[in-house]
């Protein structure tokens, strides 16, 4: 089973991402991350889809978002064409004789630290899974209290949009 | 660098096969969209323009429908639906009130399969729009043009469980082709045509329109004809010009080669198309139970239905063919038996207006997105080149050893030992007094497939079913449906009396409105199917399958007096020498339904049998009776 990345042109209309979603689980494909949000282009949404799927069953799968109405295109992303991140939010015990360095190891990540108590921070990443995995593996020995975490982004490398290309043959 | 592929029905189907990148979805040039004709305007009907009108959202729902052309609606009121009702009775168009909401919409399906038309069925909020789930359902399954008009709450109340209140659009989410929640009157014009639209091009399919009562109630400036606006909507209708050469190009160089064909066909108004096709190659053509009738019994090249109650020789042809050319169909589990095991030894080409049927179960060596109607005749041009550059194949042999299954093992039955009627008898002479030009509806179970079985079928659209469904109760409502859509035909409905008692009080909508339709009951006194597979595979325990309406039983109901009852002709027929008479009596009446009571043998089987996980080559013609292969070259 691999790992495949999808991105999805959908019109933003109601109910369009219980139709994505419930697809999937009617189907039976794996769903590893959803990322839905808009576009620059109004009243189009762009998901962010990973599946785990081997390579007949990703066909399918995008032969089956294809025939959803509100499906306006499909691109799948690889790792070398795309660029791709998760965000995550992580909230990490951290009082006056550990704070330092709960905040230098955030710097190593280029992490960003957006809240602090007394005995508390709240630590910014965004990155591969890979890196997140990592942060917080190192964040993990301080005692991590409530972990955020996006599902993967993509773009392809390039000037090439593909909500342009979408529109202006629809 | 590559900046990623994109993904498209027609590339993914054109890949495997080598070909060049087909147009992306959204790239495609607008031929290959279907239009309408007249008009090349996605909006169906005679796009007649009306000016900027003030009404409300009811008259807009109605006008709507005549702008579109409908002719006749399915359903039944109730409260979110009522204010459409009231503009609704001084409409032109014929509404039939149905006893059921499941009635409206196996009818829809029934007038939607023999018309070719879209079929229309309304129904309120609540309860009104679950009882039609079964019927999109199967409509969803059987690919029929279908819309379905729903009441909803109003749009204020929406979410807060309202009286009536059921979120139709979510629950018909997995088995509609698309649904619509309207809580704007100004949105009726465009969703009623894009339902339409949808539900009639590309793979037809159930669309659900659920309109909350608010626009329903609302004023709105209705025009016509609206835009259409689905981005993500492009059917691909023209087959692939290299895939088609490539498809004739194997037919050429086939020495055992199959034309197995499905309902897509029948939905594609293509039987001449395929019959031209068929003659050229002149392989041998497998009609599917969807397929029934979209090439005649009667042609030499016919050599049956397959799927687990299959003739042999069709079940055969499939199983030792080097090359099915598969038109409309889509490897149902029914026809393939243990998927890994059919037809082990031939390449496919198929062509499907689906892109995501073409290698979902079977992996296609040459696919063909597109309608079947476009890519048949092309395919026959390019078999008629290829034929040219390379000769016709040589099939003699192929034709001899399926002329000799077909003569070592005809369709038949056996007596039965309890001197009852065969129900075999009953449908094969409903079919022959009747003919071809008759309609044949059917239930679900045993007489479904002796109906598919001894009924000779010489055009399409005469055979109706549940076939991907399989619901029981289909037939008096759907019957009643076609009887509407084509009023000039002779209509049956053959079902069940287990079938017949789910859906029968559309008898009174029949009877009422002056639709004749006639109704077999193949009367069994038993859920007969389910029945035979406990006689075959639960050793003889008859769990829940008597119903007590034949021979020997309390007889309850009497189907006799509750066909009078309804307002029907009622006759009752128990033995062989009264079949023939009984038949003719019914085909004589024709000022009201006609209900035929046919009190038959519970004991008779469906045979041919493939049964449930084995493979195609385990078919029995009779129980425990496996065909004697001769091994073959």
């Amino acid at each position: 089973m691999s790992r495949h990345t999808l991105s999805v042109l959908v019109e933003d209309k109601p109910g369009v991402l219980t139709r994505v979603s419930s697809l999937f689980a009617r189907r039976a494909f794996n769903i590893n991350s959803l990322a839905v949000g808009p576009t620059e282009v109004s009243g189009i949404s762009r998901m962010t889809v990973v599946v785990d799927a081997d390579g007949d069953l990703i066909e399918q799968v995008t032969k089956q978002l294809n025939k959803l109405i509100n499906v306006i295109k499909i691109v799948e992303l690889t790792s070398e064409s795309s660029v791709q991140r998760d965000h995550i939010l992580v909230k990490v015990r951290a009082d006056a004789a550990t704070r330092l360095q709960v905040t230098q190891a955030a710097d190593l990540f280029r992490a960003s630290v957006v809240d602090v108590s007394t005995d508390s921070v709240v630590i910014e990443a965004t990155g591969t899974p890979e890196k997140l995995a990592a942060l917080l593996s190192v964040l993990e020995p301080f005692g991590i209290r409530e972990i955020v975490q996006s599902g993967t982004l993509a773009v392809g490398r390039g000037s090439r949009s593909m909500s342009d290309r979408a529109l202006r043959s629809a | 660098m590559s900046k990623g592929s994109p993904i498209s029905p027609s590339l993914m189907a054109a890949k495997s096969a080598g070909a060049p990148k087909a147009p992306e979805k959204v790239d495609r040039p607008a031929d290959a969209v279907v239009d309408n004709a007249a008009t090349l305007s996605p909006v169906l009907g005679p796009n007649n323009v009306v000016p900027p009108t003030v009404m409300t959202g009811s008259e807009a729902i109605v006008r709507s429908l005549e702008e579109l052309g409908v002719d006749d609606i399915f359903g039944l009121p109730g409260g979110a639906i009522l204010p459409t009702y009231d503009p609704l009775m001084a409409s032109k168009m014929n509404h039939v009130l149905v006893r059921h909401e499941q009635g409206a919409g196996h009818a829809a399906q029934g007038y939607a399969m023999v018309t070719g038309r879209v079929g229309v069925c309304i129904a309120t909020s609540g309860p009104g729009a679950t009882n039609l789930v079964t019927a999109i359902m199967d409509a969803h399954m059987d690919s029929v043009p279908l819309v379905a008009i729903t009441g909803q709450v109003s749009a204020s109340v929406i979410g807060t469980d309202a009286f009536q209140e059921a979120d139709i659009v979510g629950i018909t989410m997995p088995i509609t082709k698309h649904s619509f929640l309207v809580t704007d009157p100004n949105d009726i014009p465009h969703v009623m045509a894009e339902a339409f639209h949808l539900a009639s091009t590309g793979r037809p399919g159930p669309v659900l329109v659920d309109i909350a009562k608010n626009a329903q109630q609302g004023t709105m400036t209705f025009s016509w004809p609206p835009k259409i606006d689905l981005p993500g909507y492009r059917p691909v209708v023209r087959g692939h010009n290299k895939q088609v050469r490539e498809a004739a190009r194997l037919i050429a160089a086939a020495s055992k080669p199959v034309l197995y064909v499905g309902g897509g066909v029948v939905k594609a108004h293509a039987s001449a198309e395929l019959r031209e096709l068929a003659e050229l190659t002149g392989a041998p053509v497998v009609t599917t139970l969807m397929a029934r009738g979209a090439f005649p019994d009667s042609h030499p090249q016919h050599v049956g239905m397959p799927g687990m109650h299959g003739t042999v020789s069709a079940v055969t042809a499939l199983q030792q063919s080097d090359l099915l050319i598969t038109l409309g169909a889509r490897f149902d589990d029914r026809v393939t038996g243990v998927l890994s095991t059919f037809a082990p030894h031939a390449k496919i080409i198929h062509a499907d207006i689906d892109p995501a049927e073409i290698s979902k179960n079977r992996v296609a060596d040459v696919p063909i997105v597109g309608s079947v109607k476009e890519i048949i005749p092309e395919l026959s041009e390019a078999v008629r080149n290829a034929f040219e550059q390379s000769g016709t194949p040589d099939l003699d042999g192929w034709w001899a050893f399926l002329n000799n299954l077909r003569d070592t093992y005809p369709l038949g039955w056996t007596e039965p030992e309890d001197g009852l009627s065969a129900p075999q008898r009953v449908i094969e002479r409903i079919g022959a007094l009747t003919g071809p030009e008759g309609v044949y509806v059917a239930g679900v179970g045993q007489h479904q497939m002796w109906a598919a079985q001894f009924i000779k079928y010489e055009r399409p659209h005469a055979w109706l079913n549940s076939g991907g469904a399989g619901t029981m109760g289909y037939a008096v409502p759907a019957a009643m449906g076609a009887k509407v859509g084509e009023p000039d035909r002779v209509v049956w409905a053959i079902d069940g009396d287990g079938c017949f008692q789910m859906t029968n009080q559309e008898l009174a909508t029949c009877a009422i409105n002056n639709i004749p339709i006639k109704v077999a009951i193949i009367n069994n006194s038993s859920l007969g199917m389910v029945r035979q597979w406990q006689t075959l595979f639960y050793e003889g325990r008859y769990s829940n399958t008597d119903l007590n309406t034949g021979h020997d039983t309390i007889r309850i109901p009497d189907f006799v007096k509750l066909a009078e009852a309804y307002g029907c002709a009622a006759l009752r027929c128990e033995r062989d020498e009264d079949i023939d008479a009984t038949i003719q009596k019914a085909l004589e009446i024709n000022d009201r339904p006609v209900v035929i009571d046919f009190v038959v043998s519970p004991n008779s089987m469906v045979w041919p049998m493939v049964p449930s996980g084995v493979s195609n080559d385990q078919i029995q013609v009779a129980r425990n009776m496996t065909p004697e292969w001769e091994e073959e070259d």
